[in-house]
């Protein structure tokens, strides 16, 4: 398709054109993504409503569909209240810096065989360097308000996220030591195998997976990890002097950093495209070119929905578990979370060098 | 021994995933949310919503200017002024309650001997102007003239338990 593109538009200097491709690119990534971010906070308060016995949002279109545009339209229609001490320049880059890595990870992220923008070799390290770039979003955001509330938070964000993203790190090694590879796409091909599930990372990294998904959920400062925000001691953390657009992109990046989070645990450990369907049915209804073959093989829509899978949980955990408080999430981080992952890369390293299961032969 | 078995069982997340369950069984209840304006929950005779002055059958209005609601008026909400008419009895000329002081604590309808101030079901009425909440005398007679067949058959339905 892209060469397609490419033919109809060689009127144009070639220059001009890679440029209008790449664009291209982004903007099918990243509309898409802000849909998704938009209905995700519709979600999060149908889902949360519906735990807590009520309807949630219903009012705005049917069904209250409409409600995340009527959000944005409030939200882009407000004023932007600087704080008279604020540090204006710093003030204005924070949400710039914690959406940017949260957009950027996305270009290495594969959607399906060959579905990605930049198919990187190291694109596992170029992920955890993106995320964990993020949190400079927040300690600006925090510092640059001068407000001793959004200070606190930012603090707290930075030791949790550090802390956090140690344990993760080590999730993710254990995944390269099965996989082999660094390319996410390698990592999903890796898992394929004659029994469907059973060949999915989850089963014989199964602490990893856990720790990365928990660690995931940290890393994004959602509840019950969000001290960062901790609305009941310090207000609303890092964004309380932020209104208008500005709050938006953090709740912008915050939610597509959710999504992220999600897909990377489908893709590394749930087979990301695979379908589970492998070693159920026959290899002959999920291969060829027939609807079904298509709807039961590999593709785009399994890693969606295990994708969905994810981002459901992160709203079950938000409306099932109070807070923890702050020196219980240092002590699951540096305490449980890393001898865990480092005990399970030991035995994953094992695993790999016997050639045990039938993920390693 | 229960420290060890206390110890795995919060390292397999036990008490977090009774945790998720639960919730994800109240996720497939039935709702109990109340669509407010299309549905409302059913409402007791004794119901103190907007204040009212009722009339007897003839036309005449109840109160005798008594003055005991103005008195146990807990929030001094309530201003009378009175006068002798000239078949001497005892009319008010001013009857004023203030509804931005009024706590609809329903002692005004209590105190009346002639059940003359009565708080109706009615609750869903705001004001766009300052004065709109001082409900001067003539409003409140007109609320009741309004209301009085529903405010009549609530006093009935109240008579056997006072």
């Amino acid at each position: 398709m892209i060469e397609a593109i490419e033919s109809a538009l060689d009127f144009l200097p070639a220059g001009l054109v890679t440029l209008i491709i790449i664009v291209g690119k982004i903007l099918v990534l990243v509309l898409p993504l802000m849909g998704a971010v938009a209905y995700l906070t519709l979600a999060e308060r149908k889902v949360i409503g519906y735990m807590q016995v009520r309807i949630g949002p219903n009012r705005v279109g049917p069904r209250g569909l409409l409600q995340p545009i009527a959000d944005a339209v409030k939200l882009m229609f407000k004023e932007t209240i600087f704080p008279a001490k604020a540090n204006r320049f710093l003030f204005i880059s924070g949400p710039i810096l914690t959406l940017a890595p949260a957009l950027a990870a996305w270009a290495v992220v594969p959607f399906d065989d060959g579905l990605v923008i930049s198919n990187v070799d190291a694109s596992l390290l170029y992920i955890l360097a993106m995320t964990s770039l993020g949190v400079y979003g927040v300690i600006i955001a925090g510092w640059a308000s001068n407000s001793k509330y959004a200070f606190l938070g930012a603090l707290r964000s930075a030791a949790q996220i550090v802390s956090y993203e140690i344990a993760m790190g080590f999730a993710l090694v254990g995944v390269l030591v099965a996989a082999g590879s660094l390319n996410l796409g390698e990592i999903v091909e890796a898992q394929r195998g004659s029994l469907g599930i059973i060949n999915w990372y989850m089963i014989p990294l199964l602490p990893l997976f856990i720790v990365y998904f928990i660690a995931g959920v940290a890393e994004t400062n959602r509840a019950p990890f969000d001290v960062a925000e901790g609305e009941s001691e310090i207000v609303a953390g890092f964004h309380v002097e932020y209104s208008s657009m500005t709050f938006s992109i953090f709740f912008l990046a915050e939610y597509a950093n959710m999504i992220l989070i999600a897909l990377l645990t489908a893709l590394m450990f749930l087979g990301g495209w695979l379908s589970p369907l492998h070693g159920v049915l026959p290899a002959s209804l999920l291969e060829g070119e027939g609807v079904l073959a298509l709807l039961l093989g590999d593709g785009i829509h399994w890693l969606l929905a295990k994708t969905s899978f994810f981002l459901f949980l992160f709203l079950w955990f938000r409306a099932t578990f109070p807070r923890y408080r702050y020196d219980q999430i240092m002590r699951l981080g540096w305490k449980i979370f890393i001898p865990i992952t480092i005990v399970w890369l030991l035995v994953a390293a094992a695993m790999v060098v016997w050639k045990i299961g039938p993920w390693f032969n | 021994m229960t420290a060890i078995t206390n110890y795995f069982k919060s390292l397999i997340l036990v008490e977090l995933f009774r945790g998720l369950v639960l919730t994800g069984k109240y996720f497939f209840r039935k709702k109990i949310t109340v669509q407010y304006p299309e549905e409302k929950t059913p409402m007791s005779p004794r119901f103190r919503g907007l204040h009212a002055q009722r009339r007897y059958p003839n036309g005449e209005e109840r109160c005798i200017a008594c003055k005991l609601c103005e008195a146990v008026c807990p929030a001094l909400a309530i201003t009378i002024d009175l006068e002798e008419r000239d078949d001497g009895t005892r009319r008010t000329t001013r009857y004023d309650i203030d509804l931005t002081k009024c706590i609809f604590c329903g002692f005004c309808e209590e105190s009346c001997p002639v059940d003359a101030i009565v708080e109706t079901r009615h609750f869903e009425y705001h004001g766009e102007n300052r004065d709109d909440l001082y409900m001067t005398k003539e409003k409140l007679l007109a609320v009741g003239d309004k209301m009085e067949k529903q405010i009549a058959a609530d006093r009935a339905a109240d008579a056997p338990f006072r």
